[in-house]
């Protein structure tokens, strides 16, 4: 595809989904309360997409993981939040 | 259009979905075992789940002309309990030669715990005696990249084990080329709110190849689509990719992977 292709078959669905992004940050700082480990987590993957080379989405996804390779003692509950708490 | 859906948990979805799927060119759905959203009380609970996945689904699904084939095992979800797993695994033999039994899946891990390991190596060695292809799950999120690691290093040690018999499953863009490297097939899965979109999905094919690679709608009863892959396909299209090559991805790769087992066929 040309550029102009990706852009005519992606651009509105991109843009609307920037807007919502900006919507949740403006959401998430109107509310109160703390918040944890989720929000910083989110705004240092939002780095990347600044980045001037490729792999933007895998730098996301990189970003969000847990970095360290060994298993766990226990798994206490079956669930996963989408940022690792840095523990 | 055809397609194959290789990873579709249908004891989960309603008739209507068969129906739709069959009218969408599904030519035949694979359904590896499954948490069943809360935890079996024993291995009875196993037992019943594997008679439903090897008998009523397959004729269930043969009401609307598709072939059904499953796959067989204890979810990550339900291993940390050794012992149980240990239940579970030890009637899967009984079930193996099932005329619809692809192999054992969908294995893997969870949250990473060491129980999960064990399990996992459980399953694999199960696998090897019974010289079954197997199908992983990666877990979640976060959770992924690690699992990734940990599940490739397991396969990897067992020198019983052949990596293209083996399929690692809803890989995503910081885990898709490390599956490859080692000679693995990898799966993406279409899920609406995680995992891979089909615009992400199509960028992940071009950019590694379609060689080793499927796509699934893993529906469930989650949030999920079961007519993922056919729509995808359809973004395939737009995108400018010839039929051909969309057949391949949606229709010749899974077949290549499951025709290992030579209990796989299609109706000509
Ligand atoms: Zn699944």
């Amino acid at each position: 595809m040309t550029r102009q292709q990706v852009l005519d078959l992606y651009f509105m669905e991109s843009r609307f989904k920037l807007v919502e992004i900006a919507a949740f940050l403006d959401r998430v700082e109107r509310a109160k309360g703390p918040a944890d480990f989720r929000l910083a987590a989110f705004r240092k993957a939002m780095k990347e997409l600044n980045g001037k080379k490729l792999g933007r989405a895998k730098k996301v996804l990189l970003s969000f993981s847990d970095p360290t390779t060994k298993p766990i003692a226990k798994a206490h509950g079956k669930g996963a939040t989408g940022a690792w708490p840095g523990k | 259009m055809r397609y194959i859906e290789p990873h579709g948990h249908m004891v989960s979805r309603t008739t209507d979905d068969y129906q739709d799927m069959v009218t969408a060119g599904c030519a035949a759905v694979c359904e590896p075992a499954f948490w069943a959203g809360y935890d079996r009380s024993g291995v009875q609970g196993f037992h019943d789940y594997f008679c439903q996945l090897t008998d009523y689904e397959p004729k269930r699904a043969a009401k609307f002309g598709l072939p059904h084939y499953a796959w067989l095992c204890i979810n990550p979800k339900e291993s940390e309990d050794v012992k149980l797993a240990e239940e579970v695994i030890g009637i899967i033999p009984e079930f193996i030669d099932k005329p619809n039994v692809l192999g054992i899946g969908e294995i893997g891990l969870n949250k990473n715990s060491r129980n999960e390991m064990k399990v996992l190596e459980m399953h694999v060695d199960l696998a090897a005696r019974t010289n079954s292809l197997i199908l992983v799950h990666t877990p979640h999120l976060e959770d992924k990249l690690k699992g990734t690691r940990l599940i490739l290093d397991v396969l990897k040690s067992d020198k019983r084990i052949r990596p293209e018999r083996c399929i690692i499953d809803h890989v995503e863009e910081h885990t898709v080329q490390r599956v490859l490297d080692a000679g693995f097939w990898a799966g993406m899965t279409l899920y609406p709110e995680s995992k891979c979109s089909p615009a992400r999905a199509i960028d992940i094919i071009e950019n590694y190849g379609a060689e080793r690679l499927w796509m699934n709608s893993a529906c469930d009863w989650g949030v999920s689509v079961p007519l993922a892959v056919p729509r995808t396909a359809l973004e395939m299209r737009r995108r400018g990719h010839s039929a051909e090559f969309i057949d391949q991805m949606i229709f010749q790769n899974p077949a290549r992977f499951m025709s290992q087992c030579p209990k796989f066929n299609l109706p000509a």
